[in-house]
């Protein structure tokens, strides 16, 4: 390790896992789209030139950091990349894998380095064996071709050595180059630079940018860029130009000139060769800046010495006359910047004042209630306390928004993930799965995204293995050979649903009741009574799966159970259709937030309880005559409907449980598709709460998603209605509220 | 007090950097470090203008302007014609990195490089003791 990485430098340290991570992740989606480009038979050089820089960045990073196992890889797969755009190699689906291989292994060092799993160390040493073995190279490039044309011998020495193989990479195609000189302002530049070019694109590939101006105290730039493009100057001209911005085509000088009277440096000679040959020279001396004209000594050698110092060291004096002379702006040093990152547990501490203050806000309204009913003198002042506090309380809620939104990620951060795996699970199944993905858009909680990664992979991996038939078997009942999974997400009033559909093979009742019973996940006699629903339900059985042999896939003897234990922890539930022959579908119905969350407060044997109002349908007084008990289970019929019902004063175990008199209440609670009627003594009213957990000794119990404070220094606890309906509801469970692993051994 | 701008893509390494130099076993022989960061080429170019700065180190590979067409710019403007300017590039880029020397830029510092070794490149161009070779003043106009 070295010294970088021994220093405590905790912040920047963070900083350095966040944005590997994003670079990981940013490789990820580009791979995917170069897998896309290379079916369809056209790889943009801009995507392997976006992936050689990810992996460039991620090299220079985990060197400054330490990471070195990492620095390793990246260093091997840079030399890799650095081929592949300068076109020495070719991209093919093998060269692909091995990114792909490397994409993963990255995320594995990545949490090694953190101390959350083990270094990979035998997967790593493997894939560079494999990485030195690539060897499709391809003849050099034709050298030269740039010299037939009019380009400044000062754009040329700019360019860097991939933006000059790409221009000549673009000549050898036959194409035109075009100068297009566009004026910017310097406050404006990106978004207008991004304006055009967005038009120049599907015209052809940007070379590079060149700033002309003289770098005065000007507010706006002017830049060169040259570009090559099959088009016409008259089609390309009307496509990009618009006021300050011009194009004109860059003519082919006379052939007399010589390569190195154009100035272009001397292009790899032995470019088919492993180790490419640089050449030496400075570049044009005499392009050099007019301060720097004289110098045309050649570097020290680059190699070894870490730090190559060239000689033209300024002295203090210039310095100081440089520095005695300072910057006309008065703007100074705004940062540019739009973005923080920020640190979710900070949010969390945000969101955790913004529900002390929720509580303050209801004592306020609490005494000015009764400072209103009971003191004659102090109504009028408690009218304008009342009147404050709900000004208070319009404030605070805008807060508690701008804090979840901040919160808020698109769950394309997930789905970009399983766009690998399923790529990765099916080439190793020889399965061809297409994913369909829609709503990646659809935001959700970090915490909950974070939390998504691994049931959805998992589903996913099922679907494949279980689901999507083999090949000759699609052929045999005339399905399309090609698999699809389609991942939909969308918001549902205050969830967020998210489908994983296969056009597979589907289940059949049958098969999964005798295989449940088989198993003594349940008795032949509970069998019968269960609803389709309740049937495809029992694939969430721990231990439950219908294939004899667990393959590697899905299996390492982990079940969907895991599945639904961890969605049922981020307060949400998992639901499964199933066809036979057509295909399964699984939903996930998740709170778009666990933040803090909208409750009932109802009580129930003279304690507080809090249900959480997302799944909550409506309240209703209970009338006793409309209760029958079937099957050992009390239902209440409500408009015609059935619904089941829990008394929870009897389900908690409250003394007067059976001695009270007086009206009732039905709390309807609904998560997913499942309804049951929650009994309750009172109804008090709603409340916006954040949830704390309940602690180490507590959080095995099921039932409850944690406790709140109330106004009133009471404690309630929070009822989780997912779990409570899956208790009550789920055959074959744990029946009530024992812990979690009770009902299973 | 000096100021350093850092032009480089990588947050994590402008934060590396920025530790570094801003650290007081840096910085206080110094008279202190200001290191002020800018994420791209465009960015640099905004700030350079409007202030002084004793010291620029720049990145290679970005996207938009390159390093080499920054330090072009950079050399061409009426601020920072004599600024000392640090590359740090990648050790395998080195046709890059010569153009960047070639275009005016005084040292090649290829990453990964150690604290140490960032504090002795940037000492030297700031004219600290730990300097082994200057030409002074034979480059003014």
């Amino acid at each position: 390790m070295n010294e970088g990485g021994g220093r405590g430098d905790g912040g920047a340290r963070d900083d350095f896992f966040s944005e590997a991570q994003e670079l990981v992740d940013g490789l990820g989606r580009d791979l995917l789209m170069l897998d896309e480009m290379l079916k369809k038979g056209h790889v943009e050089p801009e995507i392997i030139n976006d992936v050689f820089r990810g992996v460039h960045t991620l090299k220079g990073l985990s060197g400054l950091f330490g990471a070195t196992r990492m620095a390793g890889l990246s260093h091997q797969l840079e030399d890799l990349l650095d081929e592949l755009r300068l076109g020495r190699i070719d991209v093919d689906a093998g060269v692909l894998d091995l990114l792909f291989r490397a994409v993963s292994l990255y995320a594995r060092i990545l949490s090694s380095e953190k101390g959350e799993a083990e270094d990979p160390v035998h997967d790593v040493e493997q894939l560079l064996l494999a990485l030195g073995h690539v060897s499709n190279r391809r003849e050099g490039e034709g050298v030269g071709a740039v010299a037939q044309y009019e380009l400044d011998p000062g754009l040329l020495g700019v360019l860097t050595e991939y933006e000059e193989h790409r221009l000549r990479a673009n000549i050898q195609q036959g194409f035109a180059l075009y100068r297009i000189r566009a004026l910017f302002s310097l406050a404006t530049i990106d978004t207008a630079l991004d304006t055009v070019k967005a038009n120049a694109r599907p015209h052809g590939e940007i070379i590079t940018y060149l700033p002309t101006g003289s770098g005065g105290d000007a507010d706006s730039i002017e830049l060169e860029i040259l570009m090559a493009s099959k088009a016409s100057l008259g089609v390309l001209s009307k496509a990009i130009q618009t006021t300050g911005v011009s194009v004109e085509e860059v003519q082919r000088r006379a052939l007399s000139h010589s390569i190195h009277a154009t100035g272009l440096p001397n292009p790899p000679a032995d470019a088919g060769a492993a180790t490419p040959s640089i050449s030496l020279h400075p570049a044009h001396p005499r392009e050099a800046p007019p301060l720097r004209g004289g110098r045309s000594s050649a570097p020290a050698p680059l190699s070894d010495t870490p730090s190559l110092v060239a000689s033209n060291v300024p002295s203090p004096a210039t310095g100081a006359k440089t520095s005695a002379r300072p910057g006309s702006g008065e703007m100074s040093l705004r940062s540019v910047s739009q973005t923080v990152r920020v640190d979710i547990r900070k949010l969390d501490r945000l969101m955790t004042i913004v529900g002390e203050l929720a509580i303050v806000k209801t004592a306020i309204a609490k005494l000015t209630d009764r400072a209103r009913s009971r003191f004659v003198e102090t109504r009028e002042f408690a009218t304008e306390l009342g009147r404050l506090n709900r000004s208070f309380e319009r404030h605070l809620a805008q807060m508690q928004n701008g804090i979840l939104e901040v919160r808020m990620v698109p769950l394309g951060q997930a789905f970009d993930k399983l766009a690998r795996i399923v790529r990765q699970i099916s080439r190793e199944h020889s399965k061809e799965v297409n994913l369909v993905v829609t709503g990646a858009e659809t935001e959700i909680d970090k915490l909950i995204v974070e939390e998504l990664s691994d049931p959805l992979m998992h589903m996913i991996r099922n679907a494949i293995d279980h689901g999507i038939e083999a090949r000759d078997d699609r052929l045999r009942v005339g399905k399309p050979v090609v698999g699809t999974i389609a991942l939909n997400a969308f918001q549902k009033g205050n969830h967020v649903v998210i489908e994983v559909e296969d056009d597979g093979s589907g289940m059949d009742p049958k098969a999964l009741t005798a295989a449940a019973i088989r198993r003594g996940v349940v008795t032949s006699d509970e069998a019968k009574e269960l609803s389709q629903r309740e049937v495809f339900a029992l694939v969430f059985m721990p231990g439950f799966t219908t294939k004899e042999v667990a393959t590697d896939l899905s299996g390492r003897g982990v079940g969907l159970d895991i599945v639904r234990t961890n969605i049922a922890k981020l307060g949400g539930v998992v639901d499964i259709m199933s066809d036979v022959g057509i295909g399964t579908k699984m939903t996930i119905t998740l709170p778009i937030t666990l933040a803090i969350i909208n409750v009932l407060l109802v009580e129930i044997g003279g304690n507080p309880f809090a249900i959480p109002l997302a799944s909550i349908e409506e309240a209703i007084v209970l009338d006793e005559g409309a209760l029958r008990t079937i099957e050992l289970r009390e239902v209440l019929s409500v408009r015609g409907v059935s619904l089941p019902v829990c008394r929870l004063d009897r389900l908690f175990g409250f003394a007067s449980a059976d001695q009270r008199r007086g009206r009732s209440f039905v709390v309807i609670a609904q998560v997913g598709d499942r309804r049951m009627g929650l009994i309750v003594d009172e109804l008090v009213g709603q409340q916006d709460i954040v949830i704390k957990p309940l602690g180490r000794t507590l959080s095995r119990v099921r039932g409850f998603a944690g406790a709140t404070e109330l106004g009133d220094q009471r404690v309630a606890l929070v009822l989780d209605a997912a779990a409570l309906i899956e208790e009550v509801l789920v055959p074959g469970e744990t029946r009530f509220f024992g812990t979690a692993d009770a009902g299973r051994s | 007090m000096r100021r350093i701008l850092i032009v480089e893509d990588s947050g994590s390494t402008r934060a590396f950097v920025r530790a570094v130099l801003e650290a007081p076993d840096f910085a206080a022989p110094q008279g202190g470090c200001e290191v002020v960061e800018a994420s791209c080429g465009f960015d640099a170019m905004r700030l350079l203008p409007r202030d002084r700065y004793d010291l620029i180190i720049t990145d290679i590979n970005m996207t938009d302007i390159n390093g080499l067409e920054l330090i072009r710019f950079i050399r061409r403007s009426a601020h920072h014609r004599q600024t000392p300017l640090l590359v740090i590039s990648t050790l395998r880029a080195q046709q890059d990195a010569e153009r960047g020397i070639a275009l005016g830029a005084n040292v090649y510092l290829p990453k990964p490089f150690t604290p140490e070794q960032l504090r002795e490149s940037c000492a030297q161009l700031l004219g600290a003791p730990a300097r082994k070779s200057s030409e002074p003043g034979s480059r003014a106009p």
